[in-house]
């Protein structure tokens, strides 16, 4: 089968490599129809994380047909269409049985602190991804689901992680009625985040980020105010007058590991790997959210330590709230709302590309050239 | 001048959000929001009490924080060379110690020279140009794209040019000063 590879920072390509056999008994080999490629990608593809290797296949949101299924496997079988959350979850330790199924205990031995991810590295439990054409699913009978007759396909890539990731941040900052909320990042994640605000009750919605074409998709697709905080002289002290200097009632940070805006940070983060991730955005949360508020942190960090201002968050008496989402979790009531029209999240697709050309697609996503929010790559070359 | 109780008013109003904006507040109820409370009990279905052991085919790295291997674990890209034997010392540390994080950034950098001679020797050398995608700068004018935004990361991308540039030139440099020695030996002789 053909398959993205991990080249070193910045480098992929396209490799023949076998089809993945069935290691375990509910097991199941599913042929990829639809990937993603994730903001959240880019960190492996800047070689951030932790034992990535050489050969590793990269993709945690796909959608596709089953091909083949392990001998216990009893709710799939051969030909149906299914989507795969990103979380690989073995439905039955003590995290899974509580719903905290990114946090799952019995499918990564290579860490404890984080559960499996499909190609995220061997950190993350040392499953090669979905950017192939085919991939091995464990635990087939808990993670996927067959994919409802009235969805999209790409609906259905997008909620493998971007869009229930986005509901599950501001589920984190518990918004309430009126809550004044600022979504740092407006790449997926925080489009979703910022969209899921206003069902959570938000009063305002703020959006920032520096790139304009995506503050100018956060306007239309999740109805946001935007602030480029490259166009105010200091986004915290912006975020303070904005709300009478009461400061917000909730932050999202969306952004992640490679956050920009403090240029120490980003070198000795994003370049020189000395921290496991910038907490330019994380620290921006802190102090723009009012004492006593909540911050909900979605964005993708490596494990080694970051300079996180953990003294202004103690003396504010904030709620920090995380976690990798849930997704299978989050499935049925976000199955509502694309049914209801109330989300559609492939309206955030930009780009779609074979896999054949994938490195490109990495390039373009990881410079943020030529408008791209969201690239998506077809194993097959069609879309 | 003091700040007083109340919360400045801030927002429209209720009625106006509802109006303007599509699914406003269709989850304000928590009763609606799946991961609310953090903890919940639900079906997941599995319909094993403990799930059956993956067989090991090598011996599989784990982490000290683990008792034992978990029941399912990824099999891509098994343990090898040096970076292999730099990884395997990693996993003795736990994933408490800097040095468990470090030495495993270490085996990357060294899996990735191993990686590149190993290709060359198979015939399939690393191409920087198409595993980079930098073509894709010159599709529908995509470099222009990213003048004109405000983008913070334009002031540091020259740096990034150079942090990719560096091992090159230093690979140069090595082969230059080599190239110098060896006529350098052959007059001494």
């Amino acid at each position: 089968m053909r398959a993205m590879t991990y080249r070193g920072p910045g480098r992929v390509r396209v490799e023949e490599k076998p089809i993945p056999p069935l290691e375990h008994p509910n097991d199941a080999i599913v042929r990829v129809t639809c990937a993603a490629i994730c903001g959240s990608d880019l960190h492996l593809y800047h070689g951030m994380m932790p034992d990535l290797r050489v050969g590793h296949t990269f993709g945690h949101e796909f959608v596709g047909t089953v091909h083949a299924v392990g001998s216990s496997v009893e709710h799939l079988q051969p030909g149906d269409r299914v989507m795969v959350p990103f979380n690989i979850c073995c439905g039955s330790c003590f995290f899974c049985a509580r719903g905290l199924y990114s946090n799952c205990h019995n499918v990564n031995p290579n860490a404890s602190a984080v559960g499996g991810i499909y190609g995220y590295s061997h950190t993350c439990g040392g499953y090669d991804g979905g950017q192939a054409e085919f991939v091995r699913v464990p635990f087939a009978d808990v993670g996927p689901t067959k994919i409802p007759e009235w969805m999209d396909e790409e609906d259905a890539v997008l909620l493998t992680d971007a869009c229930p990731t986005g509901y599950f941040g501001a589920q984190l900052g518990d918004i309430r009625e009126g809550d004044v909320v600022i979504v740092f990042g407006a790449g997926p994640v925080g489009l979703f985040a910022a969209k899921s605000s206003w069902l959570m009750g938000a009063g305002r919605v703020i959006v920032v980020d520096h790139i304009d074409y995506r503050l100018e998709y956060a306007r239309r697709f999740a109805n946001a105010e935007t602030v480029n905080f490259t166009q105010v002289d200091d986004i915290v002290q912006w975020a303070k007058e904005t709300t009478e200097f009461l400061g917000a009632d909730v932050c999202i940070e969306a952004v992640g590991a490679e956050a920009d805006g403090a240029f120490f940070q980003h070198l000795t983060a994003a370049k020189l790997k000395l921290q496991g991730g910038s907490p330019v955005a994380l620290n921006w949360c802190i102090d723009s959210v009012r004492k006593g508020g909540n911050v909900s942190v979605v964005g993708a960090f490596g494990p080694l330590y970051s300079a996180v201002k953990f003294g202004d968050a103690m003396n504010k008496g904030l709620t920090i709230r995380t976690n990798q989402c849930p997704v299978k979790r989050q499935w049925p009531r976000l199955f509502e709302h694309v049914r209801n029209g109330v989300l559609k999240p492939s309206e955030i697709v930009t780009h779609r590309v074979p896999l054949d050309d994938i490195a490109e697609g990495y390039h373009i996503m990881s410079n943020k050239l030529d408008g791209c929010i969201k690239p998506l790559v077809y194993p097959n070359g069609k879309h | 001048m003091a700040y007083t109780r109340e919360k400045p008013r801030l927002t429209p109003p209720v009625e106006e959000l509802r109006r303007t904006i599509p699914g406003w507040g269709v989850d304000l109820d928590r009763a609606n929001r799946p991961s609310v409370p953090k903890e919940k009990f639900e079906e997941t279905g599995a319909h094993w009490d403990v799930p059956e052991q993956q067989p090991e085919h090598w011996p599989r790295e784990k982490s000290t924080e683990h008792r034992f291997v978990t029941p399912v674990f990824g099999t891509a890209q098994p343990l090898r060379g040096v970076s292999g034997a730099i990884r395997r010392y990693a996993y003795t540390f736990s994933e408490g110690r800097t040095a468990h994080w470090l030495l495993l950034l270490i085996g990357d950098r060294v899996d990735i020279i191993e990686s590149r001679i190993e290709a060359l020797t198979k015939g399939q050398p690393d191409n920087p140009i198409t595993e980079t995608g930098v073509l894709a700068e010159f599709k529908d004018s995509a470099f222009r794209t990213r003048f004109g935004q405000h983008r913070a990361d334009l002031k540091h991308q020259p740096l990034d040019l150079l942090l990719w540039a560096v091992p090159y030139v230093a690979l140069a440099g090595c082969l230059y000063m080599l190239a110098q020695r060896r006529p350098a030996r052959r007059a001494m002789r």
